[in-house]
């Protein structure tokens, strides 16, 4: 037998640092670390709520801690970086007819920041923030 | 050597091999079939069509009307028997390949739609947007993964037939990726192996297009039947020779020269039709033989643009406007931005004729026999004929389903009449003599000459000696040329001795099946003093029906003789010899 | 006619003589317009008869010459040398055993695609006499874009699980199953998602959208395998829903077998 074809092999732990259309992916995968570990802290707080007027101010002493300041900031950027890419992924999934196509994709990303700002409007108003 | 035994080996897995593969399951499930190609199915040349596949089903058309374009298209060379079966089975095999899932493009309705095209006086040709035999070449290898009675081998190089006391036994191959010899024994073979128009510089044609399955068929003696006549195409791009389709021309394209004039009604194709209303028949829907020749004439007048790939004319799409470009033309809107640099919706494409297509092909007769027992031929490399000295763009994809299914139920009828059976050890002893050729190949000593420039030179004598027009003293030089270069052939010598995958030794063989098919070519037009069609001579301008209403027959006579030529009558059932008219003159 | 030379540095392998692949460099005078086929092909006439990869049509239409260049899976006759520096890389495309230089082992997909059922499945097949399937512009556009794969295999090199699973069936070919479900004139779904909706199938994809973006005929197949998952997903809840769930989904695929 002539042949012999060789196989490249792929590093199973570091394969996503070939190239940036991997990393920004990882990225993706990544965020939602950080959403979870922001809602630990929420149902946290809530707990603490619970618990009485002292255990919510300590709660609230904690948040202004500089470490608690990056985190936040850091899940912010992280929990914005996997809504948008999720919402600009969202064409592929989600066909909808228009006449003899579809609803243009631009016009479906669009929607959903449209109806992401709503919500947050809405949320805003009834926490009377405005 | 493996050997392999099966009931029918068909060489080439295009448009044609594959119609016939599946014919062959369908006629009979007990059958054993092996289908041969040299590169994975999908990947054969056939995906590159354009345009579209001709076949009467509108109401306002008529069997007669395809019949008379058809034959009038063809100069009259055509066979009308061939031509009238062709057209009575047109509708059918497309509407089969429609019930196996071709995206056809569609009217409102959902019926199929057909759009214009060269030389049909009515509108006829389906069309798949410009994706037309992309889509059938997939349909049909999508539809052939249904019947496991197919034995594929993909990446199989066929090498010669195997003939035993006069019959055709099976082929011998190399398959790639072992390098390794194998014979194919069969009690009939199928030829489905493509054109050869990659022996000329400037083509359509992808890089297999290398005409080896014509050459083998010429090799064990069957005539090659009007190898002279080659199509150009008029609208190739100079730079790579990619083929902007006819469909630009049937959706209203307009071919301008240098000073923006649509030279065409110089030229018996008038007058002028309006822009944007292109009509049947006349100016730019007028046949390509002619198209190509006018841009010859220009040429010789000065009228042509110079680019840095040589003369050129305009093709000029821009009052079609981009909506419609996009709609019904995005792959050559695509093409012409990315290999010119020209986007067609703002501005006019550089274009020249270029080699497309080759009429000529591996004498058959209506049943898709050879003269051969045992070897059947269907698709671009046999020549039944149905295209004549002028082939009608969008006869031949339909051409490849219907010759396609009737050679493998002749080949089904052959077995089971004649009752044949492989003589196994004469086979062997067939393939072992051949396998001792090609090892030959790789133990001539090393010399100075090179594929690549051999080719060239074929490249060079084809493109100045056996192009557009034609006469005797170019057509002598070349045939004396390329005796040279089949001479040098036998002296090139294989530089990569390894066995897996290895390109070198198929390029050797490859440039060896061309040389001696443009020998037949260059020899053929030689010897046809008259102009006809595609074959035009500047030395006998007019076509003389007393002399050459015929087919030239072009047979092997040995390495180093050129071929025989003879002459065998065209078939004329109910259309006599008449007047070309693409003048719009007539209604 | 302009002129410039580039270095093409391409990955050899010869199974006979070599233990593992190696980078060869080969400096080629090129014109502007030229794609890296074209200086492929000029290594192969004029430097070296020896260089092994695969072409034909050089249009981007019969997929033979996909490769990757400067790491990305492109097809090598619609990679225009203007879009490059001096210096270019070619590899086999990732992901797939090399055979040889930049030809690559294709078993794995060949053997794949007729696990998916690429053809027209029917109850009833309808006789030619009758005609056409009727199929209005909008049917034919909803499954148009999907059958416009070429099987160059870049989306396979570009997919990360493929590369660390490769039993995963794989973006072209599940884009080619959603052809077919996606076809009026198809009813084929359910044999089909019995293969798709399983193991090593659209569950395998964990949406890296790689496949999509280098896909040169803009199949989308990410697009399609999310569709698919959506709709896998519909069925399995249809499903236990009971007679209602049935009776929605054959309202639901009513449309397909009226004809
Ligand atoms: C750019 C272009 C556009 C065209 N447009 C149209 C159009 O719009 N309408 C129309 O009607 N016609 C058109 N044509 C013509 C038509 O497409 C071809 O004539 C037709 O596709 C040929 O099909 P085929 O099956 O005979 O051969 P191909 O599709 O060329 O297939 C040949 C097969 O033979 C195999 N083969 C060859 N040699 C060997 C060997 N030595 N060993 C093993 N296998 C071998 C190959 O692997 C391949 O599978 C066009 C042609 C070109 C080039
Ligand atoms: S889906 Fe796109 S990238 Fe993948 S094989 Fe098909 S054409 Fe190539
Ligand atoms: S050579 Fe055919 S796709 Fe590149």
């Amino acid at each position: 037998m002539s042949r012999k074809p060789f196989v490249r092999p792929v590093p199973a732990t570091t394969w996503y640092m070939r190239n940036g259309r991997y990393l920004r992916y990882m990225a993706r995968e990544v965020s939602s670390l950080f959403i979870g570990l922001y809602m630990a802290g929420l149902a946290m707080g809530l707990m603490r709520l619970a618990q009485g007027p002292d255990a919510w101010n300590a709660y609230l002493t904690a948040l202004s801690s500089p470490l608690a300041l990056v985190f936040h900031v850091l899940a912010f950027a992280f929990a914005t970086y996997h809504a948008t890419t999720w919402f600009n992924a969202t064409p592929k999934a989600m066909r909808i007819r228009w006449g003899d196509g579809y609803v243009p994709g631009p016009t479906v990303v669009r929607a959903h920041y449209a109806l992401w700002g709503l919500v947050s409007l809405v949320i805003l108003v009834l926490v009377g923030v405005i | 050597m493996e050997t392999i035994q099966t009931d029918v080996a068909i060489v080439g897995a295009g448009g044609a091999g594959l119609r016939a593969a599946i014919a062959l399951a369908e006629a009979d499930p007990g059958l054993s079939i092996t289908l041969l190609s040299k590169v994975y199915p999908m990947r054969s040349h056939t995906c590159a069509a354009e345009g579209g596949a001709a076949g009467v089903i509108k109401p306002d058309d008529s069997l007669d009307q395809h019949f008379s374009d058809t034959v009038g298209g063809g100069d009259w060379l055509c066979d009308q028997d061939a031509v009238e079966l062709f057209i009575n089975e047109a509708p059918r095999e497309l509407t089969r390949l429609e019930h196996w899932g071709c995206p056809w493009s569609r009217e409102t309705d959902g019926s199929v739609a057909v759009r214009p095209f060269g030389g049909m006086k009515i509108k006829r040709t389906w069309f798949a947007a410009d994706k037309s035999g992309f889509h059938i070449l997939h349909t049909l290898f999508q539809t052939s993964l249904k019947y496991p009675a197919i034995k594929r081998l993909d990446e199989v190089f066929t090498t010669d037939l195997i003939v035993v006391d006069g019959k055709v036994q099976g082929c011998c191959a190399i398959e790639m990726r072992t390098g390794q010899m194998i014979q194919v024994q069969a009690k009939a073979v199928i030829l489905c192996s493509g054109g050869g128009g990659r022996m000329f510089p400037f083509t359509t044609n992808g890089a297999i297009k290398t005409g080896d399955g014509m050459a083998m068929a010429y090799r064990a003696g069957v005539p090659l039947k009007d190898m002279e006549f080659v199509q150009y195409h008029p609208t190739g791009l100079p730079s790579t020779g990619i083929l902007l389709t006819e469909g630009c021309r049937g959706e209203g394209g307009v071919l301008r020269n240098k000073d923006g004039y649509r030279y065409l009604q110089d030229y018996g194709m008038g007058p002028e039709s309006p822009l944007g209303e292109p009509v049947l028949k006349t100016m730019e829907l007028g046949p390509r033989d002619r198209l190509s020749q006018a841009f010859w004439h220009e040429q010789q007048k000065g009228n042509t643009i110079q680019t840095q790939w040589g003369d050129c004319v305009y093709l000029d799409l821009r009052h079609l406007g981009e909506a419609k470009i996009n709609e019904r033309l995005p792959f050559v809107r695509d093409l012409a931005k990315s290999y010119s640099g020209v986007d067609m919706v703002t501005d006019m494409v550089p274009i020249r004729p270029v080699v497309h297509y080759m009429m000529g092909g591996i004498h058959t007769d209506i049943t898709a026999a050879t003269p051969l027992p045992g070897l059947f031929a269907a698709g671009e490399c046999a020549c039944v004929s149905i295209n004549g000295a002028n082939r009608l763009g969008s006869n031949s994809l339909t051409e490849l389903l219907v010759f396609g299914r009737r050679a493998a139920e002749s080949a089904v009828a052959y077995i089971k009449d004649s009752g044949v059976s492989v003589d196994g050890a004469a086979a062997n002893r067939e393939a072992t003599a051949v396998e001792a050729r090609i090892r030959a190949l790789f133990d001539r000593p090393e010399g100075d000459e090179t594929t690549a420039g051999l080719r060239q030179e074929m490249f060079d004598t084809m493109e100045g000696g056996a192009g557009i027009y034609r006469d005797e003293a170019s057509l002598t030089a070349t045939t004396a040329k390329l005796a040279e270069l089949r001479q040098r052939w036998q002296t090139l010598s294989v530089r990569d001795k390894s066995a897996v995958f290895n390109t070198d030794v198929m390029q050797v063989l490859e440039l060896g099946a061309m040389l001696d098919l443009a020998e037949t070519v260059a020899s053929s037009a030689l010897e046809r003093k008259e102009s006809r069609g595609s074959h035009q001579r500047l030395d006998h301008t007019e076509r003389d029906d007393t002399r050459y209403l015929k087919h030239s027959m072009a047979s092997y006579r040995g390495e180093t003789a050129p071929p025989a030529i003879d002459y065998l009558d065209v078939t004329i059932t109910k259309s006599q010899p008449g007047v070309r008219d693409y003048s719009g003159a007539k209604s | 006619m302009s002129e410039r030379t580039i270095e093409l540095e391409i990955l050899r392998y010869n199974p006979a003589t070599d233990e593992a692949p190696w980078y060869q460099t080969y400096t080629v005078p090129c014109q502007e317009e030229w794609v890296v086929l074209d200086a492929i092909n000029y290594v192969k006439d004029h430097l070296d008869s020896s260089l092994s990869y695969r072409w034909s049509c050089h249009m981007a239409v019969c997929g033979s010459c996909g490769m990757m260049i400067n790491g990305e899976p492109m097809l090598s006759c619609k990679a225009f040398l203007r879009d490059f520096g001096r210096k270019i890389r070619v590899e086999p495309l990732s992901h797939f055993p090399i055979e040889r230089d930049l030809v690559v082992v294709l078993d794995d997909f060949m053997e794949k695609l007729p696990r998916v059922k690429p053809y027209i499945v029917r109850d009833q097949e309808k006789p030619i006499e009758e005609g056409e399937y009727k199929q209005k512009p909008f049917e034919l556009y909803e499954f148009k874009q999907y059958s416009m794969c070429i099987n160059c295999m870049l989306c396979y090199a570009a997919c990360p699980q493929y590369g660390l699973n490769s039993e995963f069936i794989g973006p072209a070919a599940l884009a080619l199953a959603h052809r077919y479900n996606k076809d009026s004139r198809d009813e084929g779904r359910d044999q089909r998602e019995e293969i798709t909706a399983a193991h090593d199938g659209i569950w395998e994809c964990s949406f890296v959208g790689a496949c999509s973006e280098v896909c040169p005929k803009a199949v989308d197949p990410a697009g399609a395998i999310q569709q698919m998952k959506l709709a896998s997903t519909m069925d399995w809840y249809l499903e236990r829903l009971g007679g209602v769930g049935a009776r929605v989904k054959r309202s639901l695929s009513s449309r397909r077998t009226s004809k």
